[in-house]
């Protein structure tokens, strides 16, 4: 290289090469997906553990863009046990939302694509792997099965169509036994459910004629229609003030115990995830960082970035000149450096920072780190746990 | 909504007032003028009158002598009155002359636009799902091949191909050789297939705009949150595409063939030139030219009218197809 290239900066060249190369990628990965009759047994695979509701294992999603391949979920494992909701942290662009729509199966297609890793859905004595299951199928998991829902309650909702129909049309996808009337009643009862007084009329109004407030609750009437087993609730709150945010986490919080079903709770409000997770998966550049029960997480932060996100948290009652933030920003997801990602931030660093990426650890059966600071021949410099 | 509309009619009233003042005095500054003409063809006969002699004679006659302004007051009068006029070039009742014209002219531009609409939003969509793939290259290549060769190319290439080296169909004209013996029936067949060149070319160079149009909102509309969010309901790919997508693309396109209204009756005067079938298009050029106000200001009229209406309808159906536009009365 003759001169030193402004970093991100790509000739037209380059960028063609790269979106050539993507589209070999991507028209592969696609040709495999949309084959007609895939044989349930390519999909269907064995729980780890029977009492997990998702299994993520070593999940790699990537971007394949015309500025290069971006690994927004670069090797990402946890579970959610049934029954429980895991809360997943991060700051903006750390893949978090990515991990679910994964899940989901809802990424921007053909340039997000799930190159590796298993998706594990515990459906009931059976285990699907729903990376590699064809769209038909999922057709009936979703919003059945799994379902989701959305940060953007502004934008979430079809503006043509009335509450009523398009909160209908999740019964009438997958309990076609339903009529009419009673479709009509469960969707009345579903509105009521999440707190809307006017549920008759708002039954036949036009998203835009309702609040933020009201429409992410319809949003979230509309992901529980069917008593789904598994909840992913991508950032909730963002979009409601305080008095909201409480009335709609305490009504996930009871339909969590009144059907049971587990909740994956995307958040980068630490407040809200200690009020509501079990468990808790930090999450940095697309990698997990720490993972563990929610007392193990916030009374032990045993990662330097999840210490640094409890620090940055304003706490009641303490008196601070300034709220501390982490110093840099998140690295470009791009060419990816292979040792810690969180190294040029970290103000903890030990002498193996620069070798490679650290491998995960258990601190206990269910706190897991990835950092050289716990390492054993590190641990007096790493400090006490 | 009634208020709307009649408000809305009223506006248009004082719009069209404006309108006709303007095409008025336009026409009047023309260069080309039907009594210079025919005062020049008057002063060549052996024995007649000089040319000035024969010019103040006509321009009194055909009421040319008045001011632009005293000459719009008549003619606005005689509008109201529906007295349209008599055409000069053509030498009848304005009316009847725009009768005669408008049928063919009619037929064809509404047969291309239905023609448009169901070529050109099935593969626009087609195109927007299957962004980057092969049939997408492929239909945005003819898209653009479609807007941007001119009228005449595609009507020469068609009269090649179907005329000449297939003789399916004749190059000019809008009977054939024989219309007059045909029964009524063989009367409509002969007529018909004299307008399949014309009809397909109209098609081929407008297709394409409406194509591309389709496309980049049927784009723009699958990448919103609430196409995922139908998604994640579990709502088949089919069904995201044909009733969630679809649904909101058309609020575009719903003023595009609102718009296109006064289009139908305005003629295509190239390829009715092209392929020498008396239309509206052809008429009007021809009054024009020879300037012939009457049938001009009538034409003109008729089509800001028309504009008018079809702005107002897509409003209407604005509101009809998005329910987050609400008329206000």
């Amino acid at each position: 290289m003759a001169k030193k290239k402004q970093e991100g900066y790509l000739s037209a060249k380059e960028s063609r090469q790269i979106s050539k190369k993507n589209r070999k990628i991507t028209s592969e990965l696609e040709k495999k997906r949309k084959r007609k009759k895939v044989p349930e047994s390519e999909y269907l695979t064995k729980m780890h553990d029977e009492n997990n509701a998702v299994e993520f294992d070593n999940l790699h999603t990537y971007f394949f863009t015309d500025a290069g391949t971006v690994k927004s979920v670069d090797g990402v494992s946890f579970e959610v046990p049934i029954g429980k909701t895991v809360g997943v942290v991060g700051e903006s662009g750390c893949g978090k939302s990515v991990t679910s729509l994964s899940l989901m199966q809802l990424l921007q297609r053909p340039q997000g694509q799930v190159v590796e890793g298993e998706i594990r859905l515990n459906i009931g004595g059976k285990a699907y792997d729903v990376a590699k299951m064809p769209y038909e199928k999922l057709q009936d998991l979703r919003g059945n099965f799994v379902s989701m829902i959305f940060q953007e309650p502004m934008t979430a909702l079809n503006p043509v169509f009335r509450i009523g129909d398009q909160l209908e049309e999740v019964l009438q996808l997958h309990h076609k036994e339903m009529d009419k009337e009673r479709m009509k009643a469960r969707t009345i009862e579903l509105l009521e459910m999440v707190g809307i007084a006017n549920s008759e009329g708002v039954y036949k109004m036009y998203p835009h004629e309702l609040s933020g407030g009201m429409r992410q609750r319809v949003v979230i009437a509309m992901a529980l229609a069917c008593n789904p087993k598994v909840i992913i609730a991508d950032e909730p709150t963002t979009a409601l003030d305080v008095t909201i945010q409480a009335q709609v986490l305490d009504l996930l919080r009871d339909l969590k115990s009144k059907i049971n079903s587990s909740i994956m709770f995307i958040t980068h409000d630490l407040g809200v995830i200690a009020e509501m997770a079990d468990y808790v998966v930090v999450m940095y550049a697309g990698r997990v960082v720490e993972k563990g029960t929610t007392e193990e997480i916030f009374e032990n932060p045993a990662h330097p970035y999840t210490i640094g996100l409890m620090a940055s948290k304003p706490v009641v009652g303490k008196q601070v000149e300034e709220l501390y933030s982490i110093p840099g920003k998140v690295p470009n997801p791009i060419n990816m450096p292979d040792y810690c990602y969180f190294k040029d931030r970290c103000e903890m660093c030990v002498g193996q920072c620069d070798g490679a990426y650290p491998e995960e650890i258990s601190l206990s059966a269910t706190h897991k780190v990835s950092c050289y600071r716990y390492y054993k021949e590190n641990a007096q410099e790493g400090g006490t746990i | 909504m009634r208020k709307f509309i009649i408000k809305r009619l009223l506006i248009s009233v004082g719009i069209m007032f404006f309108v006709s003042l303007i095409i008025y005095t336009l026409i009047r500054c023309l260069p080309a003028s039907y009594v210079e003409t025919m005062a020049m063809q008057l002063a060549t006969a052996p024995g007649s009158k000089p040319y000035e002699e024969w010019i103040a004679q006509l321009n009194a006659s055909y009421g040319l002598d008045q001011p632009i302004l005293v000459g719009y007051v008549h003619w606005l009068g005689d509008f109201f009155r529906g007295d349209f006029g008599d055409s000069w070039k053509f030498t009848v009742p304005v009316v009847e002359e725009f009768k005669s014209v408008i049928g063919v002219s009619f037929v064809m531009g509404a047969i291309s636009l239905v023609l448009q609409l169901i070529i050109a939003i099935p593969l626009g969509v087609v195109a927007a799902t299957k962004q980057y793939s092969k049939s997408d290259y492929a239909i945005s290549a003819g898209a653009l091949v479609g807007i941007s060769l001119p009228t005449f190319f595609f009507a020469t290439i068609l009269k090649l191909i179907f005329a000449v080296k297939l003789g399916w169909f004749d190059t000019h004209g809008l009977v054939g050789r024989t219309y007059a013996q045909l029964d009524a029936m063989g009367q409509l067949m002969d007529k018909s297939k004299h307008l399949v060149l014309p009809i397909a070319t109209l098609t081929i160079v407008s297709v394409g705009s409406l194509m591309r149009y389709t496309r980049t909102n049927m784009l723009e509309v699958l990448n919103a949150d609430y196409i995922r969010t139908a998604r994640a309901k579990g709502v088949s790919e089919s069904k995201v595409i044909y009733h969630h997508a679809f649904r909101n693309t058309l609020i575009p396109l719903v003023t595009i063939v609102g718009g296109s209204l006064p289009g139908l009756f305005s003629g295509a005067l190239i390829t009715e030139t092209l392929f020498s079938i008396p239309g509206i298009g052809w008429a009007s050029y021809t009054a024009m030219t020879a300037g012939d106000i009457p049938f001009s200001m009538f034409y003109l009229t008729f089509i800001a009218i028309l504009t008018l209406l079809g702005n107002l309808i897509s409003d209407i159906l604005y509101a009809v197809v998005d329910p987050r536009v609400r008329i206000a009365s």
